[in-house]
């Protein structure tokens, strides 16, 4: 990260069809943000680097309108009494190490096995968690939607009930989001996860909102708006560490960050709109389609490093953009299942509020 | 309320945009510069992020009046 002696000269410049790109891709990963925690950024870093913005500068700037809008989505998120700040800050400063430490294997393993042997190791990351994870969580809120349960009390799971009964001496604290008091020494690895994970996939939510429904027992919606404290904290010294390397390119996070904000409030606003397997939804959702935009390139990488035979330059470039595109596609159904649920949920509010109306009338 | 914000927060992506030049070389110079982008994010963060609030409240777009607190 040192060896970076000129930025200024690497920024890209930018112009009408830039900003409207950046804007756009902004609102939507904020919409989702807003929504389940974290999300779009795993778009926004590939979509920096295709404008020609180089890796570093793209993730580095990415994080610097991460922490400013998660702040923005967890202090609309707290006036419907969704986050649990003590457990987001607890969370956040494992968190934080977890980020240190993975971008020193990151860089170890770059050191080692060069561009190639890094993205090889993002994109194994990304298929294991997304298909362990993603596909687990997907499952869940398909049984609760078929069992028709959607409506009632979201159930502790027996991991969490029995993270929740165990008493070690000082090192208890007492959560709302759980309404119990767990020992820190269960919250100190999934914080640290989370955060390797974002350091890795740059979407650190997609270990840490599972985290806290299944392992500690929380909420999903409480969760999702709790990852936002989390990222933020993450975010604040993960921006604050590029930034003295130089390497953010303000422009570019600001201009993310003025769609995003859009989006977030919009996102934030949907969760009081929708039942709570919802949120288990559209996470699921994204995660087992990324999980297929990154399976594609699993090869690519592959054959990079010699491993397998060496690809042709077309079928490369097809499996780029179509990793790409499937990405897209994935943060874009996200948003649209969000959408619609917002859409439902106020149509039928006001149609009670009608009917309610009228019966008043008669 | 919303169109003072809006004023305001297009104001400072004018300002953004129109110094490039000026924020490319001092924004990007390491160590203790690293305050200039941080400050920066905080206080679009503060304006446009009121700014967005209030749009979607001027268009009508609300949270839901029914479940006001998640227990």
């Amino acid at each position: 990260m040192h060896d970076i002696v000129n930025v200024a000269s690497q920024l890209i410049h930018l112009d009408v069809m830039n900003i409207t790109y950046l804007f756009l891709v902004g609102f939507v990963g904020g919409l989702v943000s807003g929504f389940i925690g974290s999300g779009g950024a795993f778009v926004l870093t590939p979509g920096m680097m295709s404008l020609g913005v180089p890796g570093l500068v793209a993730v580095a700037s990415n994080m610097c309108h991460k922490f400013p809008k998660a702040l923005v989505g967890s202090i609309k998120r707290a006036k419907y009494g969704q986050v649990d700040v003590k457990l987001g800050i607890v969370l956040g400063i494992s968190a934080e190490a977890g980020v240190l430490y993975g971008a020193h294997i990151q860089e170890s393993i770059k050191k080692a096995f060069g561009d190639a042997g890094s993205n090889l190791y993002v994109s194994l990351a990304f298929v294991v968690i997304l298909a362990v994870v993603g596909g687990f969580v997907l499952k869940d809120a398909m049984k609760t939607r078929k069992a028709g349960t959607a409506d009632e009390e979201e159930k502790v799971t027996r991991l969490a009930k029995w993270v929740q009964s165990v008493n070690i001496p000082y090192t208890m604290v007492y959560f709302k989001s759980l309404n119990a008091r767990i020992s820190v020494l269960f919250t100190i690895p999934l914080g640290f996860a989370t955060g390797m994970l974002a350091a890795t996939i740059a979407v650190g939510g997609f270990i840490g909102v599972p985290a806290m429904i299944y392992v500690l027992g929380a909420p999903s919606l409480m969760a999702s708006a709790t990852e936002l404290v989390i990222a933020f904290v993450m975010g604040v010294g993960g921006s604050f560490k590029y930034a003295m390397h130089g390497l953010v390119d303000i422009r570019l996070a600001m201009i993310i960050l003025g769609g995003s904000l859009f989006g977030i409030q919009l996102g934030a606003m949907g969760t009081t709109y929708v039942k709570p397997f919802m949120i288990k939804m559209v996470m699921g959702v994204i995660m087992v389609i990324v999980l297929f935009s990154r399976g594609l390139m699993v090869p690519v990488y592959l054959s990079q490093l010699g491993l397998i035979g060496t690809l042709g330059e077309t079928t490369v470039k097809v499996l780029k953009t179509t990793s790409f595109s499937i990405m897209i596609f994935a943060l874009a159904s996200g948003a649209f299942i969000v959408l619609r649920a917002m859409w439902i949920g106020r149509r039928e509010e006001r149609l009670a509020a009608t009917q309610v109306l009228e019966r008043g009338k008669a | 309320m919303a169109i003072i914000l809006g004023i305001l927060s297009l104001g400072l992506y004018v300002g953004l945009l129109r110094q490039q030049e000026f924020v490319n070389t001092y924004f990007t110079k390491g160590g203790m510069y690293a305050f200039l982008p941080i400050a920066t994010a905080f206080i679009f963060s503060f304006v446009h992020g009121n700014f967005t609030g209030n749009f979607w409240t001027l268009l009508g777009v609300e949270a839901s009046k029914k479940k006001k607190e998640v227990k």
